[in-house]
């Protein structure tokens, strides 16, 4: 089942003769359990269309949606439930808070979903372990390396019943080791049912997606979305 | 890939027979790069006759014969590894030859030639990925040698996306776009 949905999704940035057109006729459908990777030049329209199909902007044209329910019908409220609930989202910045810890960063969706806050700190402990974290959960932001912070923001997403994972270059401040350490995190997530999509220059990161897809100029130029059981390498594992 | 010095290194921990030999390659390789019999006895016979390995006598017709390493072999051995392979000169790389070749071809979208050998690289990955992605049946050697692979792509890909942001760019700025009226400039300045 299409838990990601876009169709014919265009946004343009100002209007007139200096109006930008970001996004031109975008569709993207993405199931249940499977991993979507973004790739596209700098200025290409990756974190546009991430952030359109995370409900925090508005396409110019086209629909969204998401587990199945329009974007267009929801009020605010409606969507602001769905990006706590629904929607576990990644920022090119990471967006921690500065006045929490590394765990409580974590532990917020949920709490803010009314789980109790003992269970959303073993949550927020677990997924900070499983990246390596576990002695970092009580530090706030700015004692955390830059490659720390970005791996806190990766676990807040991922826990809770989160359906839907949007990650901007998750791995950008990473090392290759810990960028393949939060892939595992990612995919461990889509095999429990997330659809995801992750924007990323990486090429080692677009890897381990079951599809690619090639952005240029605001356009779907391209995809990949090889036949997995075929493989062509020159090695007797294959 | 160099099966002389792959051979020396395995015969440094001590004797072995041919077949043997063919075995702790591949897994050594994590079984990456297969190796024919014939390979391992070719190459034993060089290095025998090079003085870098020995052979043991049979004890009889029909047994295996062991080899074992030589001082010299030792010797030769840890000068390879210390020895950087040579990259002074650039390798007539076939992806190179055929993007600038696409900038000459009238009607060629250079864009799509790198798109067609991005994708192509990608897919490539994948699969490398898809061997690592079961952690179970993944070992050492094996990761170390996937990860050489990945990288090896990773880093064409890379090459890629510049020179189609370079393109790109050269395209908008029409005074470095081509490499036209910049050699008549030069010309200018040389007269
Ligand atoms: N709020 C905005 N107002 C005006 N233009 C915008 C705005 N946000 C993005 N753009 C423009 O839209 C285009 C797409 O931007 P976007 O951030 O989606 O690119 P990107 O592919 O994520 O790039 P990067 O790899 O650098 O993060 C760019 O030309 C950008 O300048
Ligand atoms: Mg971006």
């Amino acid at each position: 089942m299409s838990l990601l949905e876009l169709h014919q999704i265009s946004k343009s940035y100002g209007e007139g003769p200096t109006a930008v057109r970001a996004l031109a006729e975008i569709d993207l459908s993405v199931d249940e359990g499977h991993l979507v990777a973004i790739m596209g030049p700098s200025g290409s329209g990756k974190s546009t269309l991430l952030t359109i199909a995370g409900s925090l902007e508005e396409p110019t044209s086209g629909e969204v949606a998401i587990d199945g329910a329009s974007l267009r019908a929801m009020s605010r409220n409606d969507k602001a439930r769905l990006r706590r609930r629904t929607i576990g989202y990644v920022f090119q910045d990471f967006n921690l808070l500065p006045g929490l810890t590394a765990a409580e960063n974590v532990a917020l969706p949920l709490e803010l979903d009314g789980v109790s806050a003992r269970k959303a700190h073993q949550a927020g402990l677990a997924a900070l372990e499983q990246l390596g974290l576990a002695d970092r959960a009580g530090r706030y932001p700015d004692q955390l390396s830059g490659g720390e912070r970005q791996r806190v923001a990766i676990a807040r997403s991922v826990v809770g019943e989160r359906k839907v994972l949007l990650a901007d270059e998750p791995s950008g401040a990473l090392d290759s080791t810990n960028g393949e350490a939060v892939m595992r995190m990612i995919l461990d997530a889509c095999k429990r049912g997330v659809a995801a999509v992750v924007v990323t220059h990486d090429a080692h990161l677009a890897s381990w997606a079951d599809r690619v897809i090639f952005l240029r100029d605001g356009r779907a130029v391209d995809h990949v979305a090889p036949d997995l059981s075929d493989s062509s390498l020159a090695t007797p594992r294959a | 890939m160099s099966v002389r010095h792959a051979i020396l290194a395995l015969l440094s921990e001590g004797p072995k027979y041919g077949l043997q030999l063919q075995k702790e390659f591949e897994s050594s390789t994590g079984e990456v790069w297969p190796l024919n019999i014939g390979q391992v006895y070719t190459t034993l016979q060089r290095l025998e006759r090079d003085g870098l390995v020995e052979s043991d006598e049979a004890e009889n017709e029909g047994t295996q014969k062991g080899f074992h390493i030589t001082d010299a072999g030792s010797t030769e051995l840890s000068s390879w590894l210390n020895t950087p392979p040579d990259m002074t000169s650039p390798p007539r790389d076939e992806l190179v030859i055929k993007v600038l070749s696409a900038l000459r071809v009238p009607g060629v979208s250079v864009h799509d030639v790198i798109q067609v050998h991005r994708r192509y690289l990608i897919e490539l990955m994948q699969q490398w990925t898809r061997l690592k992605e079961d952690e179970a049946d993944f070992d050492l050697t094996f990761a170390l040698v996937v990860d050489a692979e990945l990288f090896r792509l990773d880093s064409v890909v890379r090459w890629l996306d510049t020179a189609d942001g370079r393109l790109k760019r050269a395209a908008s700025e029409p005074s470095v776009a081509s490499t036209g009226p910049r050699l008549g400039r030069r010309l200018v300045v040389r007269r």
